[in-house]
């Protein structure tokens, strides 16, 4: 996809980016001291950066929550779970590296944990396909919940997918119905189910591990229908408008917690999730403490009733006084 | 002089307006068919087999016995939660084109008197879409199937979730397919019929939840676009690719039915689940074919 054209900030704050690399390797190949140049270039692209992130477009926001050094599945694994135990397949057709599933405690307590596995670098990001399931993944992911309703605990489900991977094998094994499947067994599964946004939630690929309890999302996640780009390609024939899409697609944690989508936001630090990883794993255990604190007391018959009445409300209606139109 | 430079163009004319007219042209073999052998063929192709779409009013009424439908829900429809450009625009020609307030219909019929709960998607209504009514609607066939304990049938025809909807669409897979969990726990059957074209997020929730998933002939159902999938894989998919008859040979749905079998097919499995039947109607003369009393 190309990318689209940045807002004036964001095109001075390139050009200062560019300069300083410049710059900097000005002075490395000619052993010349730019220090002074370079600090005061920095100093405007901070300045650049805080106008930006001060009030950041939804555009922005999709940048930040695909951004490459957003923290990964395995950041928020090592960092709120002990005695983690992988498990692997989908004892079907193979093991799906785009997605990950596991036994492990938090705070002690043994819980189920999905999520989508998008690797940090391009090496890790091949071996895991972006991050994008086939339906294998999706199967995985339901098999390890089917466990944890046998076992009686809850399942924590991380989501960060572009979407389900789009390939030919993916359909012909049944991508539909590996996503449908888990849908409607998530909405009916006997334990608490406890979703966590934590970069980008690509449609259906993403719902197939997020039907829960608690939504929670990250500040600067998304949750998207479609990709802004796949937005803009359908609806103007121009991905390049994929800002456009963005604003239009209300796809940012705070609109869909406006839009009842989302139970909790979880604020990030300034300008990403990436900038201070620690303060955003505290964020999910101090917010994952207070909601299994409160799903554990709820009997199962009555949290599956509660989590369809949760989803059955979504959704705008309008009772037309007359059906539009007239007759043919 | 003048008439001879004239009686031409005259003719091509009506030559031109003939098609709309009395022929039509079959898209996939482009014979010229007599409209009135077409619509009696129920709008299959006679010379290549090729179904041609349908409205979801055109389904019910090919499918279902004669008045033997009653609609719910009629005047339900989307609003614009998200005041996205042009959607309201959008809505107003498809109902304009339409004659309906929203892309599906529901609610009681009969096909050779066996009762069932009934739902059509119209692809002539911004491509079958589902957003917030789509959905609604489904979810409320389904749950009513489940309080009446009459079997549910959907025809679906759709690109997939409604975009102007945003996430709001996406959440209508999870109230449909949260609904059809609760019909499967109470053990009321589902039959899911996919019609050209299913695909996208129809297929991601209900669609594929079917107890008995049928497939007309040649229907397009698939989750990715192909062209999506081709940029992807960086291949030419093969012309059958997510085609019904590739669906049945890849194990994804049960039986691939022309629509000439579909009412008769359709019969055969609610007949097989056994649930209410119709009285038959008061009829004077001969019985018509298959009516025979219980």
């Amino acid at each position: 996809m190309t990318t689209p054209r940045p807002g004036e900030l964001d095109r001075q704050l390139a050009e200062v980016e560019a300069e300083i690399e410049r710059l900097r390797r000005l002075s490395r190949e000619q052993n010349l001291s730019l220090d002074g140049e370079i600090s005061t270039l920095e100093e405007r692209a901070e300045e650049l950066r805080r106008a930006i992130f001060t009030s950041p477009t939804p555009w922005h926001i999709v940048q930040l929550a695909r951004h490459v050094q957003r923290p990964r599945l395995v950041d928020y694994v090592s960092a709120l779970f002990t005695d983690v135990l992988e498990l692997h397949g989908d004892r079907l057709f193979r093991d799906d590296p785009a997605m990950y599933a596991a036994l492990g405690r938090f705070g002690g307590q043994p819980v189920v944990v999905v999520g989508h596995n998008k690797g940090k670098d391009t090496k890790e990001n091949i071996a895991r396909n972006f991050g994008m399931p086939y339906p294998e993944g999706y199967r995985k992911a339901l098999r390890a919940m089917k466990l944890a309703e046998k076992f009686g605990v809850p399942v924590i489900s991380f989501v960060d997918t572009p979407g389900a991977f789009p390939g030919d094998a993916a359909e012909e094994r049944g991508q539909a119905e590996a996503i449908a499947r888990n849908i409607e067994e998530m909405s009916r599964l006997r334990a608490p189910v406890i979703v966590v946004i934590t970069g980008e939630g690509g449609s259906g690929g993403a719902l197939a591990i997020a039907v829960g309890d608690a939504i929670l999302m990250l500040q600067y996640a998304v949750y998207t229908v479609i990709s802004p780009e796949g937005c803009a390609a359908i609806l103007w024939h121009d991905a390049t408008r994929a800002a456009e899409a963005a604003a239009a697609l209300r796809l940012t944690a705070g609109d869909l917690r406006a839009l009842g989508v989302v139970d909790e936001v979880l604020p990030e630090p300034f300008a990403g999730a990436h900038r201070d990883a620690e303060a955003v794993f505290a964020e999910i255990r101090d917010a994952l403490r207070r909601h299994i604190a409160v799903l554990r007391q709820v009997p199962a018959a009555e949290l599956v009733n509660r989590r369809y009445a949760k989803f059955r409300r979504l959704g705008v209606l309008h009772e037309a006084s007359e059906p539009a139109g007239g007759r043919r | 002089m003048l008439n001879w430079l004239r009686r031409p163009k005259y003719g091509s004319l009506q030559r031109r307006e003939m098609p709309s007219g009395i022929w039509a042209k079959c898209p996939r073999c482009s014979n010229l068919i007599y409209r009135k052998e077409l619509e009696r063929n129920l709008r299959v192709c006679p010379k290549c087999a090729y179904h041609h779409r349908l409205s979801a009013e055109e389904r019910l009424a090919l499918t279902l016995d004669e008045d033997g439908f009653t609609e719910f829900d009629a005047a339900l429809t989307s609003a614009d939660p998200l005041t996205f450009a042009g959607y309201g625009e959008k809505l107003g020609e498809a109902r304009q084109r339409t004659g309906r307030p929203e892309a599906v219909i529901w609610g009681e019929g009969t096909i050779d008197r066996w009762r069932a709960v009934v739902a059509a998607l119209d692809f002539y209504f911004m491509g079958g879409s589902m957003g917030s009514a789509v959905g609604e609607k489904v979810a409320r066939a389904v749950e009513h199937a489940q309080a009446t304990r009459l079997p549910l049938i959907i025809f679906s025809a759709s690109g997939g979730a409604r975009m102007q909807e945003g996430v709001l669409s996406l959440m209508q897979l999870a109230k449909t397919s949260a609904a059809v969990g609760r019909l499967h726990d109470s053990g009321v059957p589902y039959v899911s019929v996919m019609c050209d074209p299913t695909t996208g997020g129809v297929t991601a929730s209900f669609a594929f939840l079917g107890d008995i998933i049928l497939a007309e002939p040649g229907a397009l159902i698939g989750f990715a676009g192909r062209r999506v999938i081709e940029q992807t894989i960086r291949r030419k998919l093969p012309d059958d690719f997510q085609t019904a008859e590739f669906c049945l040979q890849k194990g994804l749905i049960d039986m691939v039915i022309p629509r000439g079998e579909m009412r008769r097919t359709l019969a055969g499995l609610l007949a097989f689940f056994g649930g209410p039947r119709a009285e038959p109607p008061p009829v004077p003369a001969a019985a018509p074919e298959g009516a025979q009393a219980t």
